[in-house]
């Protein structure tokens, strides 16, 4: 009997990579484009005419503060919903059981699907970093914290739009979660203003959204101002990524959605 | 001894909606066979198949691929099995060589490795010119042979086909048998399900008849055809007969002191079978024809409609 090689491992991974790449690349109108028209709109609209009005936001231009903000918000849904319309329609094609025939095990699956949302997350990102140039002077204060930051919400996202995408019976149930909760979390989670502006109720109310600490981490990262601690941010997102990695693990152990 | 290819014990399977799929089967296919899985529709073909390849859960039993077992060694089993789906399950968006090359890699085949196998696999299937077109432009026919390179493409020892002939048309239907024999003579074991009687007869040395969700025959091909050339009666007698006659064409056999059992040879005259109890004197009192279970299956398959009932007709 033989064991599944290290060196096999690692073609099979990065088979799956290679094919979620290639499956955003060639639909990139569909996938890449649409984020950055419209962050550039968020930019002009937001940033440029009502952010002239507003004045400074923790001390920077209004423009510059929503920049970290915008570019989480894009890496968030990119990630999530990459994964979660992969894995989806694999499961509606029923090509997921050419994965799940072969002797690839499923923690494997995960880091592949990781892969491609991540892919598409910093793809984005960095896209919607190029847009942001034209209206706003680049900034890294703390460039390790900015890359980890958002590299690690990415895999988060890809996690959990993956277990989405799992439980998902319906092209309605894939877009249930990002519309109803993601974006509205995300758009508290102050991308477009400090929590220190809020009253101390909503304050707390704020802290319980963890895209809080992504979102104030990033713009650490980005601008070196931030409302909240480094430290609890790092450990949020890492727990919230292990939790849903094994999470994850659990439901495709058991074939939930795809194996009857 | 060496391992079978297929070692089923026990096999039960209820769906989550209690619809009771597989009832306990007990199969083997020894390695290097050709073996048919016939039945009709919602027999539980597709449901064996699909536990033995992890797509379904089964509830209860043993499978044991080459002797490794589905449970503790599972990715000996797959690497072991390629899978000929029922129905298309490939990305109909990707291009056909990319299909098989990912499948590939899956097995953790290298990529430039896996073009080689695709190429061989491609071209031997009249595929290879398609390589880079999507999958969705395939016609039925091309899909199906698609679905067996991408079976192939990590050499397993048994290659498993559920109705792989379903939509294709007879030209190229007897091209994919020609295929899978000249698959079989390089030493590998095949399994194919099909509701079509002719072609497990041109193709399997083996076949295990299934019906809801139990077997009901397994035994050669040689075998079942030759039961489907007879025809039983059963003779209930007025007298013990003093000895039982013989005849080459005609088995009889007592089931007990008052009844016979006569296996009949199509075509043969049932005149000689009187002539025969005649000059033995043996009276009968009255006869009547044994519902044989196979022939039943045959009849309710044959009531089939389409193309399928017509196939079964046609050879038996
Ligand atoms: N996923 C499923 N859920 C519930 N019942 C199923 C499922 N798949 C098959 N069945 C039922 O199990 C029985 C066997 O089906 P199947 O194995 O597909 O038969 P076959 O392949 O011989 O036509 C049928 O009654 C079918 O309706
Ligand atoms: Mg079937």
């Amino acid at each position: 009997m033989r064991p599944f090689h290290l060196q096999e491992y690692w073609t099979a991974l990065r088979t799956i990579v290679a094919k979620e790449v290639l499956r955003f690349s060639r639909i990139w109108v569909q996938t890449l484009l649409p984020p950055m028209v419209t962050t550039a709109l968020y930019f002009i609209i937001f940033g440029g005419l009502i952010g002239s009005r507003i004045g400074d936001m923790d001390g920077y231009r209004y423009m510059d503060f929503i920049v970290p903000g915008l570019i989480m918000l894009a890496v968030i849904t990119n990630s999530y919903s990459n994964v979660v319309s992969s894995f989806f329609s694999s499961k509606f094609q029923r090509h997921i059981e050419e994965l799940m025939v072969s002797p690839v095990p499923n923690s494997l699956i995960i880091l592949g699907f990781i892969g491609g949302g991540v892919a598409r997350g910093l793809a984005v990102g960095l896209g919607v970093t190029l847009v942001s140039l034209f209206f706003s002077p680049l900034a890294v204060h703390n460039l390790p914290v900015a890359l980890s930051v958002v590299i690690l919400t990415s895999i988060l996202f890809s996690l959990a739009g993956l277990i989405n995408g799992v439980f998902a019976r319906s092209f309605d149930e894939i877009s249930i979660m990002p519309t109803f909760v993601l974006t509205p979390l995300t758009y508290l989670g102050g991308v477009f203003y400090s929590v220190s502006l809020l009253p101390g109720f909503w304050q707390d109310v704020s802290k319980l959204n963890p895209i809080l600490y992504m979102v104030d981490a990033f713009r650490y990262g980005l601008l070196g101002t931030s409302d909240l601690s480094l430290t609890v941010s790092y450990l949020i997102i890492l727990g919230f990524i292990g939790a849903l990695y094994v999470f994850a693990l659990v439901i495709l152990n058991r074939g939930i959605g795809v194996r009857s | 001894m060496t391992d079978a290819a297929l070692e089923i014990r026990g096999l039960r399977k209820t769906y989550g909606n209690g619809v009771e799929a597989l009832k306990g089967i007990d199969l083997t296919v020894e390695e290097g066979s050709f073996f048919a899985l016939l039945g009709p529709n919602g027999a539980g073909k597709s449901t064996i198949i699909g536990i033995i390849t992890s797509l379904v859960n089964k509830s209860a039993g043993q499978v044991r691929v080459f002797g490794f077992d589905l449970d503790r060694e599972l990715q000996e089993v797959k690497r072991n099995i390629g899978i000929v789906p029922q129905e298309f399950n490939f990305n109909t968006f990707e291009p056909v060589g990319e299909i098989v090359v990912n499948q590939a890699g899956y097995y953790g085949i290298p990529r430039r490795d896996a073009w080689r196998r695709a190429q061989r696999y491609l071209e031997e299937l009249g595929l290879w010119e398609k390589r880079k077109e999507m999958a969705r432009t395939l016609s039925g026919g091309m899909k199906r042979r698609l679905m067996i390179a991408r079976a192939l493409v990590h050499e397993p020892r048994l290659l498993i086909l559920d109705e792989p002939t379903a939509g294709v048309d007879i030209e190229l239907r007897r091209s994919m048998w020609e295929f899978l024999q000249h698959i079989n003579c390089d030493g590998r074991s095949i399994i194919l399900t099909t509701h079509y009687l002719e072609e497990a007869e041109k193709l399997c040395r083996n076949i295990a008849i299934i019906d809801h969700g139990r077997i009901v025959e397994n035994t050669t091909m040689k075998a079942l055809l030759a039961q489907l050339d007879t025809e039983t009666f059963v003779l209930d007698l007025r007298e013990a007969p003093q000895r039982i006659p013989n005849h080459p064409d005609i088995a009889l056999r007592a089931l007990d002191p008052l009844t016979l059992e006569a296996d009949i040879h199509r075509g043969q005259n049932i005149n000689t079978l009187f002539h025969l109890l005649d000059k033995e004197g043996i009276q009968i009192h009255s006869m009547r024809n044994k519902s044989n279970r196979l022939e039943e299956l045959f009849i309710r398959m044959t009531q089939l409609d389409g193309e399928h009932g017509k196939g079964l007709r046609a050879a038996s």
